[in-house]
């Protein structure tokens, strides 16, 4: 069984997300989603400054079988990345709720992170599919 | 054993001409001017020296013409010795493509002769050769999608619909074109969502892509409302013919309503490809793209074979290659349809469609799991080996390697990425029920060995020429160029 936080938030297409003190969100991707990727090869995050949609496909992850896109929680936009997967896009099967982060987001209406799944929710999600 | 790199056996100074006297290789006829200062960067070897490299290398080649090659979606079929043969004929191969038509009047009537062939066989209107490869062959079907909403006035069709299971190719080519590739979800059963579709249409819609049967190893039962409800939206449908070979001779894409379509003649009409190539990815159209279609076409004045150009389809998106494609691929390709005729393209469809639901109902019956067991295979079908993958750890890319000890070439694996775990097996026409009978039995011992010691099987493949490779390593740390020792 995979690892789910519950102090995270979650969405179906597998991402997580982390409310920070400041309001900014930290965003990544599942332990579920890195075991079911394998051992990932390349990754790509967004510009920080690019805005992004809710939903909308802004990061790509690679492992050796397949290129999976990854979306955005909410809409906002981009604060900070991870530079460190440039280099090592292990963290993310390694670590990937801490050292494995992928951007932050600065949330255009932070309501918005209310609606997500919640660590319960998720796992349900993954019992189901 | 390795095969050392033909740069690693090279030695200063050694040359094809070995024995042979210095005097008779002057070159003296290139004025000093032209020469060039310094040496270029080749391996010096002798010509033996290079005919045993090579030789040694092809031996280990996994081919057609040596092993069953069951890689779904790619269509490896054999290719028969006489539509080489023909092509490779003085007459063709020594026509220069510059030779004037009165003198290529053989080479355009069968290039004539196979764009009606083509015609006839998917329904379409039009039908252009030039396309030199699948890739290309989309490109040409979309930028002809492009120049008709154009020519027309319109510029808000901004998107191109692509079901979650098409080929990586339809979006990557839509977005080529500048058109956003939006995702159409499958269903339970592997049709595509007509909910979502209705919802996904509209005066933004340029068209559909589809793949039919589709990347899962089914047919995709309604059709014709798909064409109903993109149409009514103003969009046009495409055909990726990677799958073709599944309803060749038995239904047509341009009855199913399609406007463009493009055919893999390396996988359905039985050239040469996967490496071996080069592709040939003929473009098929229905009336109203006729104008559009990419240049040469060969076209018929009483008796006369000639090349229609940019005179004859002034709205033409143009020309794909400097000539007419790959002409001796589809040189093949015509042979190849010729000695079938009408009844053997059929026949080519009965058999691929039998085989594949042959081996789908003896694997099934061995316990392996069906990605769609409600379908009927078309030409290929899928297996999730999930359930092995939890019991056991037992994975695709571990089959895959396995397999090769046992003399067969692997199944496409983690492709379509919608199936965990997932072969896609096509076993295509030209295999016998014995070929197929050793693919299972080979499938049902490596499970067996699965269940009595998994190590084993993860350290396959343990017969070739390179064990298992890290490919993880590989694609982290990538290392394709040749460098010299110093």
């Amino acid at each position: 069984m995979s690892n789910i936080p519950a102090e995270l938030k979650y969405v179906a297409s597998h991402e997580w997300v982390r409310v920070e003190a400041d309001g900014t969100l930290t965003i990544g991707i599942t332990d579920h989603a890195q075991g079911a990727l394998g051992d990932l090869v390349f990754v790509e995050v967004p510009k920080v400054g690019r805005k992004l949609a809710a939903n909308e496909a802004c990061a790509v992850v690679e492992s050796v079988k397949a290129a999976s896109d990854v979306y955005a929680p909410v809409a906002g936009e981009v604060s900070a990345i991870n530079e460190a997967l440039a280099s090592t896009p292990e963290l993310l099967n390694s670590d990937p709720y801490q050292a494995g982060w992928m951007w932050k987001l600065k949330p255009a209406n932070p309501a918005d992170v209310a609606a997500l799944l919640d660590a319960a929710g998720y796992a349900k999600v993954l019992e189901t599919a | 054993m390795s095969e050392p790199l033909i740069f690693e056996r090279s030695s200063p100074g050694r040359a094809a001409h070995a024995q042979r006297p210095a005097a008779a290789q002057q070159l003296s006829a290139i004025p000093e001017s032209l020469r060039r200062k310094a040496a270029p960067a080749m391996p010096e070897v002798s010509e033996l020296q290079a005919v045993r490299h090579y030789t040694r290398l092809s031996k280990r080649n996994f081919s057609i013409d040596t092993h069953f090659y069951p890689l779904g979606s790619c269509t490896m079929k054999y290719n028969p010795r006489a539509c080489n043969t023909l092509a490779m004929l003085p007459e063709f191969l020594q026509r220069h493509p510059l030779a004037p038509m009165s003198h290529s009047q053989g080479f355009l009537a069968c290039m004539y002769d196979l764009q009606e062939i083509l015609k006839d066989v998917t329904g379409m209107a039009g039908v252009s050769l030039t396309p030199m490869a699948g890739a290309q062959g989309e490109f040409a079907g979309v930028a002809m999608i492009r120049a008709y909403h154009r020519a027309r006035g319109d510029s808000a069709r901004t998107e191109i619909l692509v079901p979650d299971a098409a080929h990586g190719t339809n979006p990557a080519t839509a977005t080529m074109m500048g058109y956003t590739a939006r995702e159409i979800p499958t269903d339970a059963e592997g049709d595509v969502d007509i909910e979502a579709l209705r919802a996904a249409v509209g005066p933004q819609t340029a068209g559909i892509m589809l793949t039919n049967p589709s990347t899962l190893g089914v047919f995709e039962r309604r059709i014709k409302q798909i064409a109903g409800i993109v149409h009514d939206a103003g969009g046009l449908l495409y055909y990726d013919g990677a799958n073709l070979n599944a309803i060749l001779g038995q239904v047509r894409p341009g009855d199913m309503g399609f406007d463009v379509i493009h055919m893999n003649l390396h996988k359905t009409f039985s050239t040469p490809h996967g490496g071996g190539g080069p592709g040939a990815g003929a473009v098929g159209v229905s009336q109203r793209l006729l104008p559009f279609m990419p240049i040469p076409i060969v076209g018929k004045d009483g008796d006369h074979f000639r090349w229609l150009d940019e005179a004859d389809l002034p709205q033409s998106i143009g020309r794909l290659s400097t000539f007419m494609g790959n002409a001796g691929v589809l040189l093949r390709a015509y042979v190849y349809a010729r000695m079938l005729g009408r009844d053997g393209m059929r026949r080519v469809a009965e058999y691929a469609t039998l085989n594949a639901n042959y081996l789908q109902a003896r694997l099934r019956a061995q316990g392996f799991d069906l990605a769609f067991p409600g379908r009927r295979a078309s030409h290929e079908f899928i297996v999730t080996l999930k359930r092995q993958k939890q019991q056991l750890d037992l994975t695709a890319t571990d089959i895959a390697k396995r397999l090769l000890d046992y003399g067969f070439h692997a199944p496409t694996v983690y492709f379509p990425l919608l199936v965990p775990e997932c072969l896609l097996i096509e076993p295509t026409e030209t295999e016998d029920k014995a070929t197929l009978d050793l693919f299972v039995d080979a499938l049902v011992a490596i499970w067996a060995e699965a269940k009595r010691d998994i190590a084993y099987v993860k350290g396959a493949p343990y017969t070739m020429p390179v064990r298992r490779l890290d490919d993880v390593r590989a694609a982290r740390q990538l290392d394709i160029r040749y460098q010299p020792a110093r």
